[in-house]
């Protein structure tokens, strides 16, 4: 039996959009900062400066520096044989890719978009994921297909989505969905050492966004292990589990509970396949509460099967009450922002979902 | 081109394909009665060559120079030169395209919608194209084919209604800027991936082909997007099939910022055209006649073949690619320059004003009344409410479930305890 209750998302007034601000400035104050863009940047650069086997290709990633800037200057110095302008067309691009990683090279395979990796899903799933099963571990394939994921702003229903669960669910892949920095930069190069092929799924609206960063993340040898979380903020009273932008809705949503007595602990996934279900075990086991936050669709997502791993783990035993969902709404994005805003979690409704899961009424 | 005038006809005529297929009961040694089913003539040589591709380019039909004026070899060609209300009709539609274009970009620029995409430079393929077609006919576009739409009877209204995402837009605010549709117009709504709409448009034109309805599909791209894989796939379904439709290819010269000579090596688009036995017209985009001529013939050739035919329109895409772009990071002013030089808009003033049609006056009144219309349309359009928000849930399924349904009375039930923090419209 499954407790699952998905919570809708709501409507918000603007003054969350002011909120957001203010905390993105505060963050600047740190030590070093460093983008999201440019920590995938320099993971880049630092792996194709250390494995000549290495190269970028996709649409408009090498004259135009990618369509988000993410690969800024790797065509200037790394030139043509390795930064590749594609035709458009990304099963051709991708199939192009998964021969090359059969052969010995290490492709950083960019899709624009996610949502156009949807044409090239089959060289993904059934050739990329699947090869080294069906070779019996003769034929690996070393990819990373890579490229913005998810909820974007005013696209509508073709460019915002998340393919977490999607790609989540096949083995063979492993799948990455970095939230700061530090998360994109050591995973990426993480990634692209990996022998396995890694499917990448960044945020379009992270890349602009600061965070602090340590010299040992700069460092040419930093990587992070793939399969592991982190916890972002430390709490007693519930777990907040989330990846990617939903991290960030987590945090502010703990801020504001901070303010009524209420500790949350977040943590961010960092990897979906593999789940780090232990480090979420352990927290249950200390908060007794669970929620679940993704920008993603709720059914079949990245939040049902962290459920129903805790169901079937000691961590079921120690919880007060059941896991609750926050999720996207379960619609295709629309356009109208004051729609847009309704269909994706806020941080609100993160709030509002902790204080009935806690019994707490409202102040 | 004689060799894809020659396999066409064969193709076209069935008696051909029965008369190879007997050919195999009788193999008699006689070296003519030999056939592959593959190839539609044999032909035996004793030299070994590699067939290099021609450099040649297949030339470009048009009917009016840069100045106006009806290119002087042209009698060669039966041409139709439309009524002078239709070619005023013409006129207005691309500067009207043209002033709506640059509100609307700029309106993204402010901040006012979030994402616009201009047809500039463009404004001849599109018009003359879609003055070639029938009402009937079914159009699916890419995204930069507005002015097809325009011509058709979609109103500048609703255009904005569109790009706002407000309450009287068609799609209720569920698409994106730019992604205009209208069952009424036959004009598939527009969908973001590329290239989708091509097989979809063979499809469709299968589907007339079977109803007998005297339709047929007319299907706009750009050069970049016949990369994708559904371009070859929809070419050789068309193909394959005997699909009644045009594949109207806006070359444009760029894709983003991938200039066309990167995109393929071939002579163009239309050199798939013999690779897929499929018929050919190639076309100055940017001299309306000549498009208006050649879409007429194209869809006569379509009609009265069942065959497709690939009409490739070439222009250049004088604007940015979307207001996400700055294409001075990837081409120069000169560039822009020379093409704005052959601004297709311009040059059908040209030949109007030489036929008397137009002078400078009526060019400032009509001008400045359709910017005035179109601002006064656009701040209507602006200030209208925004769709409620219950529209989110409708038109996922044809009978909203029950679990959406859940969803939105317990979202009622939410808003209605907060009222404080929601805008209701
Ligand atoms: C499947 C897919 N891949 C990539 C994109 C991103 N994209 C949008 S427009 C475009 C360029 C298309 O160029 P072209 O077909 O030449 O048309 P033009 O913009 O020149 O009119 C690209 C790559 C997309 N929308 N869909």
């Amino acid at each position: 039996m499954a407790f699952s209750i998905s919570f809708q998302s709501s409507i918000l007034t603007t003054t969350i959009g002011v909120f957001k601000r203010s905390l993105s400035t505060t963050r600047m104050l740190a030590n070093k900062q460093m983008t999201v863009r440019d920590a995938l940047n320099t993971a880049m650069d630092d792996e194709m400066e250390r494995d000549e086997r290495v190269f970028i290709l996709g649409e408009e990633v090498a004259l135009y520096d990618g369509a988000y800037k993410v690969s800024r200057g790797l065509y200037k110095k790394y030139g043509e044989q390795r930064v590749i302008d594609t035709p458009i067309t990304e099963i051709g691009f991708a199939g192009i890719a998964v021969g090359a990683a059969m052969a010995g090279l290490r492709p950083i395979c960019e899709f624009m978009t996610f949502n156009f990796s949807m044409q090239a899903i089959d060289h993904v799933i059934n050739s990329a994921a699947k090869t080294f099963y069906m070779s019996a571990g003769r034929v690996n394939v070393p990819i990373v297909f890579r490229g913005p994921n998810g909820a974007a702003a005013g696209v509508a229903a073709q460019h915002s989505q998340c393919f977490g669960a999607w790609y989540g669910q096949c083995p063979g892949l492993k799948v990455i969905s970095p939230y700061s920095s530090e998360d994109a930069r050591g995973l990426l190069k993480a990634a692209i050492r990996d022998p396995d092929p890694v499917v990448f799924l960044e945020n379009e609206l992270l890349y602009g966004n600061q965070y602090p960063i340590t010299d040992e993340v700069l460092d040419k040898e930093f990587v992070l292990p793939i399969g592991k979380a982190k916890i972002e903020r430390k709490g007693d009273h519930i777990t907040l589990v989330a990846h990617s932008k939903g991290v960030e809705l987590a945090l502010e949503a703990a801020k504001e509970l901070s303010s009524v007595g209420i500790e949350a602990e977040v943590i961010n996934l960092r990897s979906l396949r593999p789940l780090d279900i232990n480090t979420i075990i352990e927290s249950v086991v200390r908060t007794n509460h669970i929620i679940s936050v993704e920008q993603g669709w709720p059914y079949a997502g990245i939040g049902s099967e962290i459920a129903a791993q805790i169901m079937e783990s000691e961590a079921f035993y120690h919880l007060d009450a059941p896991l609750i969902r926050v999720t996207g709404a379960d619609v295709p994005m629309p356009y109208t922002k004051s729609l847009e805003i309704a269909a994706l979690p806020q941080i609100n409704d993160i709030a509002e979902a902790v204080k009935r899961i806690l019994g707490v009424k409202d102040v | 081109m004689m060799y894809s005038s020659v396999m066409l006809k064969r193709l076209t005529n069935l008696n051909f394909f029965k008369k190879q297929y007997m050919l195999y009961s009788s193999i008699s040694g006689n070296i003519q009665d030999l056939s592959y089913r593959g190839i539609n003539k044999v032909n035996f040589i004793p030299t070994l060559d590699i067939n290099e591709p021609s450099l040649n380019s297949m030339p470009i039909f048009r009917i009016l120079d840069d100045n106006g004026d009806i290119v002087s070899n042209c009698n060669s060609v039966p041409v139709i030169i439309p009524e002078n209300d239709e070619l005023l009709k013409m006129y207005k539609s691309m500067v009207l395209l043209s002033i709506m274009d640059k509100i609307l970009y700029e309106s993204q620029r402010q901040g006012r919608i979030s994402f616009y995409m201009t047809n500039e430079g463009e404004e001849a393929a599109q018009i003359g194209s879609a003055a070639g077609i029938h009402f009937n006919d079914q159009v699916y576009g890419q995204y930069r084919e507005a002015g097809v739409l325009l011509f058709r009877g979609f109103t500048p209204e609703q255009f904005m209604n569109q790009c706002f995402g407000n309450i009287e837009d068609l799609g209720k605010g569920k698409q994106m800027p730019v992604h205009y549709g209208s069952k009424d117009l036959n004009f598939v709504t527009l969908s973001s991936p590329l290239t989708t709409q091509l097989p979809q448009a063979v499809g469709t034109a299968y589907s007339f082909k079977l109803l007998k309805n005297n339709r047929c599909t007319i299907v706009y791209f750009g050069e970049g997007a016949a990369s994708e894989g559904d371009a070859h796939a929809a070419f050789n379904f068309a193909s394959t099939l005997n699909c009644p439709i045009i594949f109207f290819c806006r070359n444009n010269g760029f894709a983003i910022s991938t200039p066309a000579n990167e995109q393929y090596r071939g002579d163009g688009i239309i050199s798939h055209g013999p690779g897929y036995g499929i018929a050919t017209i190639r076309v100055d985009g940017n001299d309306i006649l000549a498009v208006y001529n050649a879409t007429l013939k194209a869809r006569e050739y379509v009609m009265t073949n069942t065959r497709p035919l690939i009409l490739e329109a070439m222009t250049y895409r004088r604007g940015h690619h979307s207001t996400s772009d700055d294409s001075t990071a990837y081409r120069s002013k000169d560039e822009i320059e020379q093409w704005a030089n052959k601004n297709p808009i311009t040059r059908l003033k040209k030949f109007l004003e030489k036929k008397n049609l137009w002078n400078d006056q009526y060019e400032l009144e009509y001008t400045k009344d359709t910017k005035k219309q179109i601002m006064q349309m656009f701040a209507i359009a602006s200030k209208k409410n925004k769709p409620n928000w219950k529209e989110m849930f409708n038109d996922v399924y044809y009978e909203i479930p029950d679990h959406l349904l859940e969803q939105m009375n317990s979202l009622e039930n939410h808003i209605s305890h907060y009222p404080e923090h929601y805008v209701i419209e």
